[in-house]
């Protein structure tokens, strides 16, 4: 079954390709890139199946030398980590490409270029999650900034080179000091072995020998990318700006996707390449992923555009996240990885339902909205579920992550957790008031009066307004992201058991055990 | 402790107490309009089906011979399972749980069937409904979980249906304003709620009743002390007890069958059978329990104190619910001498208070939504019915023998008196003057409402239609009397005999008798002298119902104060609210300017000069892209050549 890992990052290419050719007919490019999407979820599919949890470290394994000098190989293969998360990039693409059927492009750019560029970044982003040569990751993470920073640059709002340059610059920058760390392993291998090697495997058994001061210094490179990809406080000020310029369906793989490679590289390169560093830097990243709990929540508060408000959002849902990976308990971290799938899962629909709002009243300032359930009830019902997911309601996917972060990270970090455990409350203050902003009232706000009922009117309830509840189209794009809520929010076992296997080998490599044992407790 | 012995037999079909209504929400949701026909029959209809399987299940465990037996424990399926942490999805059916069942089914039944009537002219009946029919499968949940987490879930999930009905009326600002505010409320007591949980597990690995109860001497005295604050502080979110009080009166911005349903009859009480549930754990500790006693003392009072002061029909109740409730948390504060004392305050207030509030929906629906008790008066002869169902109500909860309330405080006053030394004095004199203001604010409701002068005559409500109340339809009426029906017998049944008391025992061990400071006689009789003494001054000041319809500005400091909450809402202002607003605003300057100013600066350090900055945020930055990544494979390439040559 290994051919499948190898179609999932070739079928997208092939994809974009076949779009490209397509530029001159923008709805004949919008069902082939569809069908593109659609043929790679049907392929993480089987991916799903043929992994087997439990079973080797990494699975599906496939390579070829590429630069043999160097040891360098174009490997790739899975463990339940990759795993979902290849599987929840197959799930949203084809929803983002519905979401976006009716988009009005920039003056100039045609649906085939933008579709090729987003089949681009599906078929790179998987290739990072599946990479197993490290020298591979750290290519693929760079490349990875590409056809995104076109895709910002190219088809986004007014300001949209600023955020396309400083969105590049930042994770390049931190990537480049990723790849002296790696360079650096690399060079212990060849110490070691008396060949030069990047394979994964092979330096997490060399490296995670090293000394405290040497892991400590490779670590921090490793660690600096990935905290601004992640991204944690205070390297996260890239995000808003990307988020905020970035066309809606780019934003979902933006905040959706490409931001969790950071918190996976913290999973598959931090812990088992430098155990000694993870935990006694431990505190560090701790100290900034509260930081990033409390002061994401706040800022998410203050927001007055709804895009900058779901970067924030994602910033304190990142907090979480690196809180459970470096508690270092089974539970937590667990939590933290299927916070991951979560976060893709909810802020993704959170954020398609947005992009739908925004195509109704054509602005995104929260304050040229007021009280849309009046003519819009779906609309207003459908930012309600994505918002309840989003301030982990039990029931809904993110309870579960949430849940499980927090009650796995009690028993090692009784004092983060409860710290953290108080975004708990500002999640329902930022999500409840947007919803009041935005949903209830009179009908208000410029943005929305004036496509109601011209410039300058004043709403009338009553009145029929222009402002249309949800098409069939958006019914279908969101229709199975509530299903796959709730689900997942009453039966999360199925892929909790597909992470917990990884998530135990990780820790393991950590050379942790759980505070709390079966039975017997503490 | 009673060990649960697996479900069998009718009781392994437990899940349909909890399916029949999450059916019925799902179908009304997801069918919307094309449901809008039979939506709120078919909402009625799960609700009843809910009810007969509980009465059928409750019978069926009555005959259950042995009690030890009674417990039983439905697995469903294991909700997650990590290593050490199993959270088990199952019911527990126990004569705790299954007495709340009826309740929540019987009492929700009624309600719905108001509902029918109440809601006739509203438009999208069938998704008020849906929402009902949600917020009962979210109570059974909670009380029928077999975990803390799955009482957790039940937990937040009324949480969800609360706000979803209190902000009915979404396009009034106050209303959304209201919902958001109990939910957030809420959530704060969910957070102590939350960390009970982790602290459990933390020290057991397990969050099931059925464990941390039987191993609960594992704790040590602080982690118990620290686990009976956090329970209570989730208590005091959900029963809107001091501190957490504020949201409830606001909640009343939904229609008046929530009002009944959930902010009287059972979501509020949600606090309480948190504690009793807990009971194992508040044995443990007195210094708990006694806390649990002042916030249950403290909250009494302040109803009591608030309620005499507001000209809002329902506010009135509102805060007469949260006083009520402040009797039920300061009798589960007692511990075994109160356990089955709050609980039968619970069931009695269920049903006098719910009938109080269908009765106000049935004045208020009369007289075009008004709800202003000073725009009322004289009403008893329009609405004949509603008055006496009201009345019956009425005495009911002022605790006039042999009236339902009367057997339920009255015991909860006399056990108040039990405490050591000082306790005994201060709780059960708070108790008993309670009983007295109780009285006092009733009857002057019940004068500005049903007697005295119409002063509705000569105005028109805000909508500038005249007042013309009249009765309500049979949907409305028959729930209320059947409600009153409960009000008026329902103490004596449920006490004669210690029925109540001894059919708990498996769930909340035996209801401990001991003498306090004053006899039970003795605290009988000073009940009901000061009951009848507050609605004697409420008769002397208002008898001659000839109220201002405005209410008077110059009033009496104490008066002042319980008209602002006595300033609860005005602290939560200058305590949480604005210095919240400013930091977030300090927060996003900072953010901006500060963090990403460094951010930008170090850029246009790095990139030699500004101005070559500014030349990339405005054109070549393709180029620039493609020559950065050319760069850094030349970066690459040149240190591995320094590196190995």
């Amino acid at each position: 079954m290994t051919w499948v890992l190898i179609a999932l990052l070739v079928v997208p290419l092939v994809g974009a390709l076949v779009v490209t050719f397509l530029r001159k007919d923008d709805s004949k490019a919008k069902l082939v890139a569809l069908a593109f999407s659609l043929v790679e979820l049907v392929l993480a599919v089987l991916l799903w199946t043929a992994y087997k949890p439990g079973g080797d470290r990494i699975q599906l394994a496939a390579g070829v030398d590429w630069i043999a000098a160097f040891g360098v190989r174009l490997s790739f293969g899975i463990d339940g980590i990759a795993l979902v998360m290849i599987a929840v990039i197959a799930l949203l693409i084809p929803l983002v490409i519905g979401a976006g059927w009716t988009e009005k492009l920039p003056a100039g750019r045609s649906q085939g270029g933008y579709l090729a560029l987003i089949l681009v970044q599906e078929a790179v982003t998987v290739a990072v999650f599946a990479a197993t040569d490290v020298f591979l990751f750290y290519v693929l993470f760079e490349v990875m900034l590409i056809p995104m920073y076109f895709l910002i640059g190219g088809y986004g709002g007014a300001r949209r080179q600023y955020a396309a340059v400083k969105f590049f610059l930042y994770s390049f920058l931190g990537g480049l000091i990723m790849l002296a760390s790696a360079i650096g392993a690399y060079a212990m291998a060849s110490d070691e072995l008396g060949k030069g090697t990047f394979d994964w495997a092979t330096l997490v058994k060399v490296v995670s020998d090293a000394d405290a001061t040497t892991q400590t210094w490779l670590f921090l490179g490793f660690f600096l990318a990935f905290a601004i990809k992640a991204p944690l406080v205070p390297f996260h000020t890239w995000l808003p700006d990307a988020a905020a310029e970035a066309p809606i369906g780019v934003t979902v793989i933006v905040v959706g996707i490409l931001d969790k490679v950071g918190t996976f590289g913290m999973l598959r390169y931090l812990l088992p390449m430098f155990p000694t560093a993870s935990k006694n830097l431990a505190p560090l990243v701790l100290v900034l992923a509260v930081a990033g709990v409390l002061y994401g929540s706040l800022l998410a508060t203050g927001q007055r555009d709804m895009k900058r408000f779901l970067a924030y959002v994602s910033i304190a849902h990142f907090g979480f996240i690196a809180l459970g990976i470096f508690s270092f308990t089974s539970q937590a971290g667990v939590g933290s990885v299927s916070y991951m799938l979560n976060h893709s899962i909810s802020t993704g629909m959170l954020i398609l339902v947005i992009g739908m709002v925004i195509a109704r009243g054509g602005s995104s300032q929260i304050s040229d909205y007021g009280g849309m359930s009046k003519v819009a009830p779906l609309l207003a019902g459908m930012l309600l579920i994505s918002g309840l997911t989003t301030l982990s309601l039990p029931g809904t996917n993110s309870f579960v992550s949430e849940f499980l972060v927090l009650i796995g990270s009690f028993p090692t970090q009784p004092v983060y957790t409860i710290l953290a455990t108080v975004g708990m409350v500002l999640a329902a203050l930022y999500v409840l008031w947007l919803y009041q902003r935005m949903m209830t009232g009179p009908l208000r706000g410029d943005a929305l009066v004036s496509a109601a009922a011209g410039p300058g009117a004043v709403g009338d309830p009553e009145k029929k307004t222009a402002i249309g509840d949800l098409s069939k189209r958006e019914i279908a794009v969101l229709a199975p992201l509530v299903a796959i809520v709730l689900a997942l929010g009453f039966f999360p076992q199925p892929v909790l058991d597909v992470i917990t296997p990884t998530v135990g080998a990780t820790l393991t490599e950590v050379g942790v055990t759980d505070p709390v044992s079966v039975q017997e407790g503490k | 402790m009673t060990e649960p012995v697996a479900a069998s037999g009718i009781a392994s079909l437990a899940w349909l107490l909890l399916a029949l209504p999450a059916f019925g929400a799902a179908v009304l949701l997801v069918g919307g309009k094309r449901t809008d026909k039979w939506g709120h029959l078919l909402g009625c209809a799960t609700i009843l089906g809910a009810f007969g399987y509980g009465l059928a299940l409750f019978f069926s465990t009555v005959g259950i011979e042995n009690p030890e037996q009674r417990v039983q424990n439905l697995h469903l399926f294991d909700w997650v399972h990590i290593n050490a942490l199993t959270v088990d999805f199952g019911l527990r059916l126990d004569p705790l749980s299954l007495t709340f069942v009826l309740l929540i089914t019987g009492v929700g039944s009624l309600i719905h069937i108001y509902s029918i009537g109440y809601m006739a002219h509203e438009e999208g009946r069938r998704k008020f409904f849906a929402y009902l029919n949600l917020f009962v499968a979210a109570m059974l949940l909670l009380v029928l979980g077999n975990g803390f987490v799955t009482l957790y879930f039940g937990w937040e999930g009324v949480g969800l249906a609360s706000y979803l009905l209190i902000g009915w009326y979404q396009y009034k600002p106050e209303a959304a304003s209201a919902a958001k505010k109990a939910f957030l409320m809420n959530r704060v007591g969910d957070l102590g709620l939350a960390i009970a949980i982790f602290l459990m597990f933390n020290r057991l690995g397990t969050t099931q009743y059925t464990e941390v109860f039987s191993r609960v001497k594992e704790f040590s005295s602080a982690e118990i002390l620290a686990i009976t604050l956090l329970l209570l502080l989730g208590a005091c979110g959900k029963s809107g007890q001091f501190p957490l009080q504020a949201w409830l009166p606001d909640a009343m911005a939904g229609p008046t069958p929530v009002s009944a349903l959930i902010h009287a009859a059972t979501m509020v009480t949600a606090g309480v059978y948190l504690i009793a549930r807990s009971h194992p754990i508040y044995d443990l500790s007195a210094d708990g329990r006694l806390v649990v006693m002042i916030i249950g003392g403290v909250t009494l009072l302040i109803g009591c104190i608030i309620g005499c002061a507001y000209d809002d029909f329902k506010k009135v109740l509102a805060y007469s619910t949260v006083s009520q409730i402040g009797y039920m948390i300061l009798a589960v504060g007692l511990g075994p001498v109160g356990y089955a004392l709050g609980i039968m305050h619970l069931l009695t207030h269920g049903f006098f208070k719910a009938g109080l509030f269908l009765g106000a929906g049935s004045v208020m629906h009369g007289m075009n939504d008004e709800g202003n008790i000073r725009r009322m008066g004289g009403l008893a002869k329009y609405l004949p019915i509603t008055f006496v169902t009201w009345t019956l109500g009425y005495l009911a909860l002022i605790g006039i023998p042999p009236f339902a309330g009367y057997f339920s405080k009255d015991a909860i006053i006399a056990a108040a008196f039990t405490g050591e030394g000082w306790r005994g004095y201060v709780f059960g004199g708070v108790a008993l003057l309670g009983a007295g203001l109780t009285a006092f604010y009733m009857t002057r409701l019940l004068i500005l409402v049903f007697l005295g002068q119409p002063r509705w005559k000569e105005l028109k409500s805000d909508d500038g239609r005249e007042y013309h109340p009249h009765e309500s339809p049979l949907t409305m009426t028959i729930p209320m009397i059947i409600l009153a029906v409960g009000s008026v017998g329902g103490g004596w049944f449920l006490s004669s005999g210690g029925r109540l008391s001894g059919w708990l025992e498996p769930s909340l061990g035996e209801l401990k008798e001991e003498h306090g400071v004053l006899s039970h006689g003795m605290v009988g009789i000073l009940t009901v002298v000061l009951a009848v003494l507050g609605a004697a001054i409420a008769f002397l000041l208002f008898g001659r119902g000839t109220q201002p319809v405005e209410r008077p500005e110059r009033v009496s400091f104490p008066v002042r104060a319980a008209r602002a909450d006595l300033y609860g809402n005005a602290l939560n202002e200058a305590l949480f609210a604005r210095p919240g607003t400013w930091l977030t605003r300090a927060l996003v300057f900072l953010d901006l300017k500060g963090v990403d100013g460094l951010v930008n600066g170090t850029a246009a350090l790095l990139g030699g000069s500004s101005g070559r900055l500014r030349r990339l945020q405005t054109g070549f930055v393709r180029s620039y892209a493609l020559s950065m990544l050319l760069g850094s494979i030349f970066v690459l390439g040149a240190l591995l050549v320094v590196r190995f040559s």
